[in-house]
């Protein structure tokens, strides 16, 4: 094992060269290029077998990745944003083929108007395609679950393929200290891929990606997909395990910060969970029993294991880095839903907060608290509450001057 | 196996020497009288059983309908757009694969796209251009029935001047139904300089295995259009496609041409091309240039450009 200075995107690139994969289909976007440059670098000098290809777009990239997986390698690939999007159909064609890629979704906000830093509309829209979706907080959980996706992913019980998503920026661009674990290690716990079911062979001719006739032969398929997803809460617990059996650290489907005791909490994910975490620790010095639960895997959705953690709290306040406008925060009501069934509910609030990269401030982050003050004590506060400084205010309003806009704000 | 060993690999003179064991069985949801997939099932006889099939959505993808394909090789529908990244993929995939010695060379395969006019020339061309481009070693088919024509022959940029689609109506106001010419793939696809691009009928098996076999000896990009008479979107009989096959060749309207590495050559050459009429006449798609009224100004355009396309041949 080596200790390195690693970016998001360097730490993802390491997590595929770990995993020693056998194809890389590419196409730069902004903020992931950094992890097609160090690979198409690691392919060049050898240090990495297997083949770089770069493509027109990213459907086409997609494409080759999937029908790659189905002809039996093992294949990585990356993208963002925009380039998620216009792969789309892809990944919903992929995860029907119930082949075992893994992609690594670098987070930024979609146009328009188009911009660079990150939210999480890009990788939540594709949250039916039937993709594992794995959000990480760390460099060093990028790595990780990279190499848990392809565990995952080539599990006979699983065959599903994985979205691993990092923030672009506040994680992709990112210097944090990431074991890098010795290739043997990594070999103990994901060896060489053997596909039983997606491959393509001259003696053994197969039919793939065939089309269906009828709902019931759909409906069939589609069913598969989903209870495939759901057996994957337990798949994806019992493998955590055996990682940290071998590694040392550990990953779970949501991870709980300071929530033994705690009354007050804030659901997040991805990058921005540190700041909430940091938001935490100052209430607790303050003596408010101030928890947090950061959402890890998002598809499948582990609903039982966020109602045990938030059932019973005074208040609980989701923090959407994302919006569906016309209803507000994405993971709300996900999170909404899964406490339906559960007895002690919370007082719920949602929070929306920042979209193109916008900073989510320390006041901010303490001001939800209070929130939740009032909401368990049965007073209304706004939900979904729409985050927005009045420092951000100003220099919003110095736009519009120039734009010549004033006043229409 | 194929019935061409690679020894066998040298043109063949009459229809006696097609393989006879077939690599595309019957019993398809594929409409009666399919001009491209009897092209298809010759050209398949070359390819062998080691080919897999790699297929844009068209009407090529109800071959497999699950649990049922009528191929004795493999098969991959992908999408609509981008099946020549899908053909790049499993090469990729098959490559690296026997090189780390996960493959044998025995299990390799053909890799082939089976596309439509609607992909080929519309929406599947980023894509493609980019294969060739990357010279990947692969095969395309494109059958051309000239429109979209398994969501009910709508206008593709393969539809000739003056036909009729369901998206490019006969009016008043719009007497010849499709108002532009077909794109010239050919062209678009020789100006990537790929080692073989060449047209094929299948009322001409012997012109089209020859080519199908010359592309055997040759690795990168090997391209075909397939002229596919389509009685469902052109309106004729089902038994008559052979028939329209053998008119767009003695016409002139089809040519059958080859480049290898860029250089045109063209494989059947009539002594004298009989006039357009007689392969537009029949087909429904264009009645309205013959009735209630000739449209003698359409009429004299399709022939003129056809005249003027083989005076430059000639030339």
């Amino acid at each position: 094992m080596t200790r390195q200075l690693l970016t998001g995107n360097a730490a993802a690139a390491w997590g595929a060269r770990l995993a020693d994969v056998d194809y890389i289909p590419a196409f730069p976007i902004t903020p992931q290029t950094e992890i097609v440059e160090l690979l198409s670098r690691w392919v060049a000098e050898r240090d990495l077998g297997g083949r770089f290809v770069t493509f027109d777009s990213e459907h086409s990239m997609l494409t080759a990745a999937g029908a790659a997986a189905a002809t039996g390698a093992r294949v990585f690939t990356a993208t963002s944003s925009q380039g998620l999007l216009y792969g789309f159909e892809m990944l919903y064609t992929i995860a029907g083929w119930r082949v075992p890629l893994v992609l690594v979704n670098v987070s930024r906000g979609l146009s328009s108007p188009i911009t660079l830093e990150a939210d999480h509309n890009d990788v939540l829209a594709a949250r039916d395609s039937g993709f594992v979706q794995i959000h990480t907080e760390t460099c060093q959980e990028v790595l990780d679950s990279v190499l848990m996706a392809y565990r995952l992913a080539e599990s006979d019980d699983i065959k599903l393929p994985v979205i691993v998503n990092l923030d672009g920026f506040t994680l992709s661009f990112t210097r944090e200290p990431v074991d890098v674990p010795e290739p043997e290690r990594v070999r103990e716990f994901l060896p060489s891929y053997e596909p039983n079911h997606a491959f393509i062979r001259g003696d053994q001719p197969m039919a793939q990606g065939t089309a269906v006739l009828g709902g019931f032969a759909y409906s069939y398929f589609r069913y598969q997909l989903h209870l495939a997803q759901r057996h994957a809460l337990e798949v994806i617990e019992l493998q955590a395990k055996e990682f940290e059996g071998l590694f040392g650290r550990s990953y779970g489907l949501v991870e709980s910060f300071q929530m033994d005791d705690a009354e007050y909490v804030l659901v997040m994910s991805n990058a921005f969970a540190t700041k909430g975490k940091a938001a935490v620790q100052r209430l607790r010095d303050r003596g408010v029993k101030a928890g947090l639960v950061r959402l890890r895997v998002l598809r499948p959705f582990p609903s039982e294991a966020i109602a045990a953690s938030l059932a019973g709290r005074k208040a609980v306040a989701v923090v959407d880095q994302n919006l569906s406008p016309g209803i507000g925060g994405i993971t709300f009501q996900e999170v909404a839903s899964a406490l339906y069934g559960a007895n002690d509910r919370p007082a719920l609030v949602s929070v929306v907060g920042g979209l193109g990269g916008k900073n989510i401030s320390d006041p901010e982050l303490e001001s939800i608290f209070k929130d939740l003050e009032r909401a368990a004590s049965g007073d209304s506060v706004p939900s979904p509450r729409l985050l927005y400084t009045r420092a951000e205010k100003v220099s919003m309003d110095k736009l519009l001057s120039i734009a010549g806009k004033e006043g229409s704000s | 196996m194929s019935a061409y060993e690679s020894s066998e690999l040298e043109a063949i003179k009459n229809l006696k020497q097609i393989a006879r064991e077939e690599q595309i069985l019957p019993g398809t949801a594929i409409c009666g009288g399919c001009g491209g997939l009897e092209a298809l099932r010759l050209a398949a006889k070359v390819l062998g059983e080691k080919t897999v099939f790699v297929n844009a959505a068209g009407c090529f993808t109800l071959l497999a309908v699950f649990p049922y394909t009528p191929l004795k090789g493999s098969w991959l529908y992908t999408n609509m757009a981008s099946a020549s990244a899908g053909a790049q993929g499993v090469r990729d995939a098959l490559d690296v694969l026997i090189e780390k010695g996960k493959l044998t060379r025995d299990e390799d395969v053909n890799v082939v796209v089976v596309a439509g006019d609607g992909s080929t020339y519309d929406m599947g061309l980023s894509s493609t251009s980019a294969a060739i481009f990357r010279e990947l070693d692969f095969w395309y088919f494109c059958y051309d029935n000239e429109s979209y024509g398994n969501t009910g022959v709508q206008m593709s940029s393969a539809t000739p001047y003056g036909a009729r689609t369901s998206t490019s109506a006969v009016t008043p106001a719009s007497r010849e139904g499709t108002e532009h010419g077909k794109k010239n793939l050919f062209e678009i696809w020789r100006a990537h300089r790929p080692p073989y691009v060449a047209t094929v009928s299948a009322r001409y098996p012997v012109d089209l295995t020859n080519k199908f076999l010359k592309a055997k000896t040759l690795k990168g990009p090997k391209l075909f259009i397939a002229h596919a008479p389509c009685p469902t979107g052109w309106l004729y009989d089902p038994e008559q496609t052979l028939s329209y096959s053998r008119l767009a060749v003695d016409t002139g309207i089809f040519a059958l041409k080859e480049a290898v590495n860029g250089d045109v050559t063209h494989t059947v050459l009539p002594k004298r091309h009989r006039p357009v009429e007689e392969y537009l006449a029949g087909q429904g798609r264009y009645r309205h240039l013959f009735e209630p009224e000739r449209n003698e100004r359409a009429l004299a355009l399709i022939q003129e450009q056809v005249d003027r396309y083989w005076e430059a041949v000639s030339q």
